[in-house]
């Protein structure tokens, strides 16, 4: 009876704490593997094998299938997030990195870095629909939220092309800091944040004049400015509060996003990459490339509650509730 | 004997510890200004030296001032404890530790009330530092604040013996200069107070055994998984057991028929 007791609440117990985390899916660059991260229990619990040098990782509108650029193999694999299986493919052209999805879940916009072109692929039809030449080496790519442009930057050219997304045709191109490397849009489509990795900064765009509104800088004690090499973005929902990871400098630096300024930083891994929110924006994630693991950041706290080894070269990550 | 006897004796000799640490401001706040200049100058220029090894009971990358904090604890207990003795060697010259050893309870009592008034002295000294500490942004978790405090006090008895056990052995108070160079450095450096063990062992295998058997380092890991509300067993036994050898070998030390002031001819015998 006893037994039958504590089992009834081990299981309980487990129950309730899978259902309380989310999952949270890691791409690694260099073992051509894919990572499962239980974020209740802070652990690795899977890590299968997928396509080659898998990098950008996108979540499919319905939260059933993962988007997966294996790089090496010039595809988008689609993987379901339960059996963790490779159910298809998806046409990027050459080299595809970093990848962006319309907020209506039906398009996927591909930098294709070699061939100085975006992709545009329609999921359901697995086929791309048309490609847009844009500057040197594409890199950064994000889609407004309303729906109205797709962005995409450039690295050599220094440049972000702003894409009409009905017509699909640059509509504009404004300079930006040497090689810009990741963009995001605010939630309400107003902003546009644009890294630039060589300048250290972080720039800011007013997205109906399409002009900067403001460059923000990182200044960490202890830390030489050179280290300072600003990648993945992300901004919450109500726009209080952004977060940039710092490369090198393995620091995420947390932007006061009314102020336009950074107000503190966090310790992360090695050579910090890209981000993602949990869900509720309680949680903020890492991919740290060089020391192989994720961290977690509680943001309420303030805090990174714990570093999780994953594997070899982590890149992108996306968080299923 | 009775027990309030014990007790009253007890009484006096906190008391007077006490009132000693609480007339002597000087000595708390330069107590104080050690283990602070080290975090807030030292820990500074090696800011972000660390972080390249998660280990336990750190849970993530942890800046450098982060990682010395237990270790300055550690300083804190250690400098007390030696301080103790330092009064101890005063008291046999000034001749007031005759007042005490007239007492006529055992003198093994006597020596451990005098090291628990030693150990309340210390913590709250910690205390006062975890505090400024925490304003610096080194902040451990709530419950390790308690949790850290069984830690100090072992830690502290157990640095307290040694130093009752090497004034055993001073025969005047000039000698402390040696107690400083040949115990107290060699301690606190060759221990995980500054660097993890694992960062030893990259420049030296002796330096890293050295280190790993010093019952400070043990003593310092005690403190650093409890103020992170875990149990270091290990640390716990070894720090433990230092304590239960200083102190038997501390009270053998004081007795006058076989100790070791009988047998250099010091002050007190």
């Amino acid at each position: 009876m006893k037994k039958q007791l504590m089992s009834a609440l081990l299981l309980g117990g487990m129950v309730s704490g899978s259902a309380l985390g989310e999952t949270v899916y890691v791409t690694l660059e260099k073992d051509n593997a894919l990572a499962v991260v239980d974020a209740a229990q802070r652990k690795l619990v899977k890590t299968v094998k997928i396509g080659k040098r898998p990098r950008g990782i996108v979540l499919s509108k319905d939260q059933r299938q993962l988007y997966v650029a294996a790089s090496d193999d010039d595809t988008i694999q689609i993987i379901d997030t339960d059996s963790l299986k490779v159910v298809g493919k998806l046409p990027s052209g050459k080299d595809p990195e970093t990848f962006a999805m319309d907020p209506d879940g039906r398009y996927l916009y591909v930098s294709n870095e070699d061939d100085n072109q975006v992709t545009v692929i329609d999921i359901a039809g697995k086929k791309a629909v048309k490609t847009v030449p844009v500057g040197v080496e594409p890199e950064g790519i994000a889609v407004s939220p309303d729906g109205k442009w797709v962005v995409s930057t450039s690295e050599t050219t220094n440049m972000v092309h702003w894409i009409d997304r009905q017509s699909l045709d640059i509509v504009d191109n404004t300079l930006v800091d040497p090689r810009p490397r990741a963009c995001a849009f605010s939630d309400d489509s107003r902003q546009l944040w644009v890294t630039s990795e060589i300048a250290g900064t972080l720039t800011v765009f007013d997205v109906d004049t399409r002009q900067p509104v403001k460059k923000i800088g990182f200044k960490i004690p202890g830390v030489t400015q050179e280290k300072i090499q600003p990648v993945g973005i992300r901004i919450d929902k109500d726009r209080r509060y952004g977060y940039v990871a710092l490369g090198p400098a393995n620091r995420v630096a947390v932007i006061d996003a009314q102020k336009l300024e950074a107000v503190d930083y966090f310790l992360v891994g090695q050579r910090v990459w890209n981000l993602e929110f949990s869900p509720d924006q309680a949680r903020l994630y890492t991919s740290n490339g060089v020391s192989n693991d994720i961290s977690i950041i509680d943001l309420k706290q303030q805090k990174v509650l714990k570093s999780v080894a994953v594997g070899q070269y982590p890149w992108g990550l996306v968080v299923k509730p | 004997m009775r027990v309030m006897h014990y007790l009253q004796a007890l009484r006096g000799i906190v008391a007077r510890e006490l009132l000693r640490f609480v007339h002597q401001r000087e000595r708390f706040v330069s107590a104080l200004v050690r283990p602070l200049v080290w975090l807030f100058i030292f820990a500074a220029g090696f800011r972000s030296t660390l972080g390249v090894a998660i280990i336990p009971p750190y849970e993530t990358y942890i800046l450098y001032e982060v990682y010395i904090t237990p270790g300055l604890l550690g300083m804190i207990l250690l400098f007390n404890g030696m301080q103790s003795s330092l009064s101890m060697v005063y008291d046999r010259e000034m001749g007031s530790m005759k007042t005490l050893l007239v007492c006529p309870l055992p003198r093994w009592y006597l020596l451990i009330d005098k090291l628990l008034a030693g150990v309340l002295v210390a913590v709250l000294q910690a205390y006062t530092f975890l505090l400024i500490a925490w304003f610096y942004d080194v902040q451990a978790p709530l419950e390790g604040y308690l949790t850290v405090l069984p830690a100090l006090i072992l830690s502290g008895l157990m640095l307290g013996a040694l130093g009752l056990l090497l004034s055993s052995f001073i025969k005047q108070l000039e000698n402390f200069a040696g107690v400083m160079n040949f115990v107290i450095f060699p301690m606190f450096f060759l221990s995980t107070a500054l660097y993890p063990l694992w960062k030893i062992q990259e420049s030296s295998e002796l330096l890293y055994t050295l280190a790993s058997y010093n019952p400070f380092s043990q003593a310092v890991e005690l403190i650093r998984f409890a103020l992170y509300g875990q149990l270091n067993l290990y640390a716990c036994v070894y720090t433990s057991a230092a304590l239960i050898v200083f102190l038997i070998v501390a009270i053998i030390g004081y007795n006058p028929s076989r100790g070791m002031m009988q047998r250099k001819g010091g002050a007190a015998a």
